[in-house]
């Protein structure tokens, strides 16, 4: 991979080891009393974003002069949006608010989620060899699959995130509505997550992103709340219904989807549990699981502004209340359907494995290679204190013998 | 863990404690990320796994403690499963899916399916079962 969300600000970092412990792929070393973020490794799940405590992660992503570039702006709104303000403000008056921003049309993620929810059980027919089918909606779950669970690429679904079926929809509907070319359309969505960023420059399973680039939610928040106060009005375009905008916390999609045998986990941690009992065939009578990165689900996204649990409560409610049914007639149901079968949902390009763990390309010189490692970890303390720039004494280990670290680098090792 | 010195060959050897539910899983999930490590492809990689967490399991639940060893010879991973006893009474019977002769106690920890054997059978290229009140020995290839 070329293109990462996730970065790191060098005037910021001031090289202590909170953000090494917390990398789920071991991807980040401090050199130099800097961070470093080891590229083929990163999944852009932006845990070091969120425990940096200098605000020296962060994420790039595109800002509001992007949409300069085309005549018509579409902002696709991540359901997380409407977690980040209290739920008297009503989502017409937030659309109202995302207007004055410069678009000039909205599509709700939730929409799209509402479509997957309802070509499900066609989705399940299809995935039936490999259970439990994973879920495909979180970038960074998936390159974690990559990485360190390459075995399970068979059990994810083969089905677009909502985030993706949301820009074709909507470019769609727009064509649809009013005389303008595709060319002239942009798709940005407002972004609770850094892997998105990457997964529209760098798509999982298709060849191109239909959506041309994402807003950080928390670099536009400022101005949503401003224009909120301002605004008389509001407009009404269509929502996602309040199952479809529950997706963006844990165990929403399945709730969506009336799947019964589900697992549900947040937290990148936690998903590696779960991702292991899978690997070892331990879950074989769960249809369905949904892994989550963040805490709580994208509600927790490092680039929201809310504390995730309130977020979270409050898309809770908003799924309880029920308020918008967003019913579907038997025409669209079959049009959806059709989608589905035409392969319009669906991924077209394999996931690969990212061999970022494999040491060697000749198998037993990678063995040789682990047995160096072993050897070496055994004579280091073991105390797994960062000190040298790794975030174990294994890693270090095995950063002697790939990477070309120094032994003495280890505090314990200075005679 | 105990490995060998040799080029060309890859030796794992692991010893398995009866009743210690705290280290289960260990061995089959170290042989894991070895093999992924190594760059075994990740097919064949699923079927050790299976092979191994299955077998390690058989060991700490139903004997008095044993040990896994694997060799990678060719193009086929050797896995030899072996335990001190108490022995399986009747094999056929064990390798039958749905049997089991696990505590209640354990069926609350998830395990007692009945599925072990058979699903190591399944995944095997060669499968071989021995026993006797002296132990229990499995000898599986798995070729890729
Ligand atoms: N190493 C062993 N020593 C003694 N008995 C064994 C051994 N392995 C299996 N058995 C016997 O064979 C039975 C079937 O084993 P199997 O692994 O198929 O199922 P299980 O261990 O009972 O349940 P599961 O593996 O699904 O959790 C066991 O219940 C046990 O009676
Ligand atoms: S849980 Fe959601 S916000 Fe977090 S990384 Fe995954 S998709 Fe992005
Ligand atoms: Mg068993």
């Amino acid at each position: 991979m070329v293109f990462h969300s996730v970065v790191l600000d060098d005037e910021y970092c001031k090289g202590c080891t909170n953000c090494l412990k917390r990398c789920p792929t071991e991807a980040i070393r401090i050199k130099n009393k800097k961070a470093d973020i080891l590229k083929e490794r990163c999944i852009d799940c932006g845990e070091c974003i969120v425990v940096c405590p200098y605000h020296a992660q962060d994420s790039i992503t595109d800002d509001l002069r992007d949409l300069n570039k085309y005549k018509f702006n579409i902002a696709i709104t991540s359901t997380t949006l409407y977690g980040q303000f209290p739920l008297d403000v009503k989502i017409d008056r937030i659309y109202e608010s995302i207007k004055g921003l410069g678009f000039n049309y909205i599509y709700d993620e939730g929409r799209a989620a509402d479509i997957i929810a309802l070509t499900f059980n066609d989705i399940l027919e299809k995935g039936t060899n490999n259970f439990p089918l994973i879920s495909s909606l979180c970038p960074a779950v998936i390159r974690l699959i990559q990485i360190r669970f390459p075995s399970l690429i068979n059990n994810i679904m083969r089905v677009e995130s909502p985030m993706e079926i949301a820009a074709r929809m909507a470019k769609k509907e727009v064509m649809n509505k009013y005389d303008i070319s595709s060319e002239d359309i942009g798709a940005f969505y407002l972004t609770p997550c850094p892997a998105k960023y990457t997964s529209i420059r760098e798509p999982l399973g298709i060849k191109k992103s239909y959506m041309d680039g994402a807003i950080a939610i928390k670099k536009i928040y400022g101005d949503l709340v401003r224009n909120e106060k301002k605004i008389s009005g509001e407009c009404g375009f269509s929502k996602g219904s309040s199952k479809g905008i529950g997706w963006s916390r844990v165990g929403g999609q399945s709730m969506a989807m009336g799947i019964k045998k589900y697992v549900a986990v947040d937290g990148i941690g936690n998903v590696i549990k779960v991702l292991e009992e899978i690997e070892n065939e331990n879950l074989k009578n769960i249809e369905f699981f949904e892994g989550y990165a963040c805490v709580g689900g994208c509600v927790g996204g490092p680039l929201n502004v809310e504390n995730p649990f309130i977020a979270k409560s409050r898309i809770r409610q908003i799924y309880e209340d029920n308020e918008y049914k967003a019913e579907k007639s038997k025409e669209e149901i079959e049009e959806y359907k059709e989608l589905f079968k035409s392969g319009y949902l669906s991924w077209t390009e394999d996931i690969e494995p990212r061999g970022a763990l494999k040491l060697d390309d000749d198998m037993f010189k990678a063995f040789s290679k682990i047995e160096e490692i072993n050897k070496i970890a055994e004579s280091l303390p073991g105390l797994d204190c960062g000190s040298c720039g790794a975030p174990s004494c294994k890693s270090f280990a095995e950063d002697i013998v790939c990477r070309g670290a120094n032994i003495e680098n280890c505090i314990f090792m200075i005679k | 863990m105990n490995n060998s010195k040799d080029k060309n060959k890859i030796k794992l050897e692991y010893s398995i404690i009866s009743n210690d539910f705290k280290r289960a899983g260990e061995t089959s999930s170290n042989i894991k990320s070895i093999l992924k490590k190594v760059g075994i492809d990740n097919k064949v990689i699923r079927k050790v796994a299976i092979v191994t967490y299955e077998a390690e399991m058989n060991i700490v639940i139903h004997s008095y403690g044993g040990n896994i060893k694997l060799m990678v010879e060719g193009n086929n991973i050797i896995i030899n499963a072996y335990d001190k006893g108490p022995g399986i009474e009747d094999i056929s019977l064990a390798m039958k899916e749905g049997y089991s002769t696990a505590t209640d106690e354990v069926r609350e920890l998830g395990f007692g399916a009945g599925m072990g054997l058979p699903n190591i059978k399944k995944c095997s290229d060669y499968f071989k079962i021995e026993s006797s009140t002296e132990g229990t020995r499995l000898l599986i290839k798995i070729s890729f």
